[in-house]
């Protein structure tokens, strides 16, 4: 796991927060194949769940702090640094770096807190509820093609997508950041699984291919 | 494996769904005024159709949100998939109700005093002959 720079948090606690797959990563280094497929663990990320009718007021007060809410299934909306991920048509999920936090001297949690105001709906803080893989290369979506029922084909799943669903039979939210590159957020609890599924969905990617 | 037409996600994967039972059984609109056996209908007596049937249905791994679907029990065939809230297209699934925006909020999920047609909640016999359109989530 990387971590991005040497944060104060409360009471000392940054220093000794531990990523969920913090465990894999020798692993995780050793099994990618360079040129092929590429996985690592992501940086700690601020996470938000949002729960709120779209068309309400609430909803365009917390549209103006993240930079739009995404309409419909697979949107992806935000600005630099933030973004935002449909997850329902009343559920999205906020994602940002790991210094938006409010114990980091951010401001994220707080600042949409403060968008909801007293409408109805809720904004929680779930920066660790997930962690985050990183899968790139040329083989990244064969590998994750042997266990997510999706298309996953480049003319039906476009860069910028996210979608709620499953890879090796656990939720995952997958997020298709570039056209050989994908964001996984399985739970805190899955990463562990997660990450040794994909270190052997990878493995034949290191022996050289069979004509 | 079923795959099935989420309204919100388009199709997707039986196992990323919950079974949620049979649909348009309405909450007593006075609870205190039923006896033990009507309480007890309520609660637990359900429709066993050999047939065309029409149930409730959550996409627990993508929106979490519920709809109804018509389905024959017999074949698998999906027939129809509507909204919460809407009432029962008829048994041949001729009236699909349009997706895409189905979902309503999130109280949606229960049956209120709202609720669609009563007459919803006795399902018609099976229909000998079942219509012979494609399931709706036979699309990939
Ligand atoms: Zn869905």
């Amino acid at each position: 796991m990387a971590n991005s720079a040497a944060l104060e948090g409360i009471n000392g606690l940054r220093d000794i927060r531990r990523s969920p797959a913090s465990h894999l990563a020798s692993a995780l280094e050793a099994g990618s194949v360079q040129g092929k497929v590429v996985l690592a663990e992501g940086p700690f990320q601020t996470m938000a769940g949002v729960r709120v009718d779209p068309g309400s007021e609430g909803a365009s007060r917390i549209a103006a702090v993240t930079g739009g809410l995404p309409a419909r299934c697979g949107d992806v909306t935000g600005t630099e640094g933030v973004s935002v991920l449909w997850l329902g048509p009343s559920e999205f999920l906020v994602v940002a770096p790991e210094e938006d936090h409010d114990s980091l001297g951010g401001n994220l949690i707080g600042s949409l807190t403060h968008a909801l105001g007293d409408a109805p709906g809720q904004v929680v803080d779930l920066s660790a509820n997930r962690t985050t893989f990183e899968l790139s290369g040329p083989r990244a979506r064969a590998v994750l093609e042997k266990g997510c029922a999706l298309d996953l084909h480049p003319r039906t799943l476009k860069a910028g997508t996210a979608l709620s669903t499953e890879i090796g039979n656990i939720p995952v939210v997958l997020w298709k950041t570039g056209e050989e590159s994908f964001r996984l957020f399985p739970r805190a609890s899955f990463a562990d699984f997660l990450g040794r599924w994909l270190l052997d969905a990878m493995r034949e990617y290191a022996s050289p291919e069979v004509p | 494996m079923l795959l099935i037409s989420c309204p919100n996600c388009g199709s997707r994967d039986e196992t990323e769904f919950h079974y949620g039972g049979q649909a348009h059984v309405p909450y007593p609109e006075n609870p205190n005024e039923l006896n033990d056996k009507e309480w007890a209908h309520f609660l637990f007596y359900r429709e066993n159709t050999k047939g065309i049937f029409a149930e409730r249905w959550l996409h627990s791994t993508g929106c979490r949100q519920w709809f109804n679907m018509l389905r024959d029990t017999v074949t698998y065939d999906i027939k129809a998939v509507y909204p919460m809230g809407t009432p029962r297209p008829d048994a041949a699934g001729t009236l699909t109700a349009e997706t895409g925006t189905a979902s309503l909020a999130a109280d949606s999920t229960t049956t209120g005093t709202a609720a669609p047609s009563i007459s919803g909640t006795s399902i018609a016999p099976a229909d000998p002959a079942p219509s012979t359109t494609a399931p709706k989530g036979a699309t990939k």
